[in-house]
């Protein structure tokens, strides 16, 4: 949407009407007080609709059998640019690749949505959520457990109607 | 029916304590919801919600502002006169609650032991007890201001002072003209004179109601005549040093000085607990009987009271007094501040004058009418409404347009034009 400058036309000396402009201005309080243009979204009982773009704290995507899909690749440490996710790799007996430490601090990060562009097996999501108020400093970093556990939907990164965010 | 059971001693000492007792809790709790009302209404007047949590519909929001009120710690500034400092809130707040004494609410009860005069005090001296007391009123405000030792608060006393005095000579003023109407000064004898003529004051005396408004809308330091607190140049002037329930009875002060001072409109203006378009709700204590009027030969018509028309009346000086409520919270939001010397100026150099040149208009034609013999009744008030509504007209005409009070765009023109010819850097000089 367009930033609109309203111009106001000063009148000229001697030529306003400050009863007319009063009981104009009565007027109009009086038509809002009696109906309201209702703008306000009434939060904790009214959910707001988020854009599917919409970047929230993170989501670890998680195999049928409760393993994380992440490789710990180590690409997502890499391009954070906030340097906010720490990964330690480990391999088992067949050689997979799996993390052992996987905890991304939410306090440092910038919600960017790098993370989940570079993850080449999509393991690691923004979410759409914003609701992380907690106690305690501690518990915003998100350890592997936690990530897994979060169940709400994933962002998209891109609008399904404008793909080409035009 | 019409002969008049006098209360004993005894009865009369507990239905004043009594009635001393309701019409406190009453004010108290209209005070609390006032608070409530102020902030719903401006925020639907903004387009908001306001407090709507605390309770159904925020109803409960005062209470729990009560208790947190009371709970918080109290500050006292290192530097202020302790004493006075104490002193002020209370100071602020007595005037407040007591005016309302004077103030008959509804038309007289009768009970078996004789018949209540709804109003807590009948005091002879009426509407002068009002004007007293409420001038002691500034007395807590400057006080706090001062004893504060904090410059912002000690301007916003000196404002106070000077706007409350200025503003209480066109307030009595434009009372004057009500007591030349009414002829006394107790506001039973008002009530009644306003249903024996047949018209409200707010008719024939249209110009002294405008005065009355505005200078109670001066003197209970609302906006636009918010001076002593303004929020803008002085934090919160007169109470910027005070905490917890101390800053919470400045509130409650003023939110009763709204209240008595719409009750008083409602009393004076528009007939008090008295119903429109119907005499059966007139009574009046005369000679020792109640009357609803006299008919052709003078003979004075008799009536009794009853409870219905007590609580009838109540009603009706309860909507009355609630519309005047509500038109104060809707001027706060709507109207902007004056400056200063544009509140001295309106006070001292428009209503003063107007107010003294109205007070001779009404008597001298109150005087023609009484030489001409003209019955006080509905004759008499439709000629003074019609001289009444011209003078208001020509009074609003004066008013208007940038002849009194001009805004900022006038100041820069003649600035502009007399001292730089050539406008600057700025280049916004008007063109006219």
């Amino acid at each position: 949407m367009a930033i609109s400058v309203k111009v106001m036309r000063r009148p000229e000396a001697g030529r306003t009407s400050y009863m007319r402009a009063t009981l104009k201005g009565m007027s109009l309080t009086f038509r809002h007080m009696i109906r309201p243009t209702k703008v306000t979204l009434e939060y904790p009982e009214e959910q707001p609709e988020l854009s599917p773009r919409w970047r929230g704290t993170h989501r670890m995507e998680v195999h049928a059998d409760g393993r994380p899909k992440c490789v710990a690749c180590g690409l997502c440490p890499t391009v954070c640019p906030a340097n906010c996710i720490r990964l330690v790799g480990g391999e088992d007996d067949q050689g997979n690749r799996y993390p052992i430490v996987y905890e991304i601090d939410e306090f440092r990060c910038i919600f960017c949505g790098m993370c989940q562009e570079v993850c080449p097996v999509e393991a690691i999501h923004v979410g759409q959520h914003f609701e992380n108020a907690e106690y305690g400093r501690e518990r915003f970093v998100y350890d592997l457990d936690r990530l897994m556990e979060q169940d709400h939907p994933v962002t998209l990164l891109w609008d399904p109607s404008d793909p080409r965010s035009e | 029916m019409g002969e008049m059971q006098e209360l004993s001693t005894f009865w009369f000492v507990t239905f004043g304590a009594v009635k001393v007792v309701a019409v406190f809790t009453v004010v108290m709790a209209v005070v609390a919801y006032m608070t409530l009302a102020e902030r719903r209404v401006s925020a639907f007047i903004q387009d908001r919600l306001g407090p709507n949590r605390v309770g159904p519909f925020g109803l409960l929001q005062p209470i729990a502002d009560g208790i947190k009120n009371i709970i918080k710690e109290e500050t006292m500034p290192g530097t202020a006169a302790k004493f006075y400092f104490v002193l002020g809130p209370a100071l602020a707040i007595m005037p407040a609650v007591v005016t309302f004494a004077v103030i008959p609410f509804a038309a007289p009860l009768p009970t078996p032991v004789g018949t209540v005069d709804m109003i807590v005090a009948d005091v002879p001296i009426g509407i002068l007890y009002i004007l007293a007391l409420s001038s002691l009123a500034v007395y807590g405000i400057v006080l706090s201001g001062w004893a504060s030792n904090n410059k912002y608060a000690f301007l916003g006393g000196l404002r106070a002072s000077a706007q409350m005095i200025s503003y209480e000579v066109a307030l009595g003023l434009s009372v004057i003209a009500v007591l030349l109407l009414a002829g006394n000064v107790t506001l039973t004898e008002m009530v009644w004179k306003q249903q024996q003529l047949g018209l409200w004051f707010v008719f024939p005396l249209s110009l002294a109601f405008i005065f009355f408004l505005i200078s109670a809308l001066a003197e209970t330091n609302r906006l636009p005549f918010d001076m002593p607190e303004a929020e803008s140049e002085l934090i919160t002037g007169y109470h910027t040093e005070y905490s917890a329930m101390k800053f919470s009875m400045f509130f409650i002060a003023e939110y009763a000085h709204v209240v008595t001072a719409s009750a008083l409109m409602a009393t004076l203006f528009f007939g008090g607990w008295d119903i429109p378009f119907w005499p059966g709700d007139d009574m009046f204590r005369h000679e020792g009987a109640w009357i609803r009027g006299f008919d052709e030969s003078g003979a004075p018509i008799p009536t009794s009271p009853s409870v219905l028309i007590t609580l009838l009346t109540l009603a009706a000086f309860s909507a009355k007094t609630g519309f005047f409520l509500l038109l104060y919270i809707w001027i706060r939001w709507t109207l902007p501040r004056f400056r200063y010397d544009q509140v001295m100026h309106l006070g001292w150099k428009v209503l003063l004058p107007a107010a003294l040149a109205y007070i001779m208009l009404i008597a001298g034609t109150m005087l023609v009418l009484d030489q001409l013999g003209v019955a006080y009744g509905m004759l008499y008030g439709l000629v003074l409404t019609a001289v009444s509504g011209v003078t208001t007209l020509a009074f609003l005409f004066f008013v208007d347009r940038d002849r009194v009070i001009s805004g900022a765009h006038r100041k820069r023109t003649t600035r502009a034009s007399a001292a730089r010819p050539a406008a600057g850097p700025a280049g916004r000089t008007t063109s006219s």
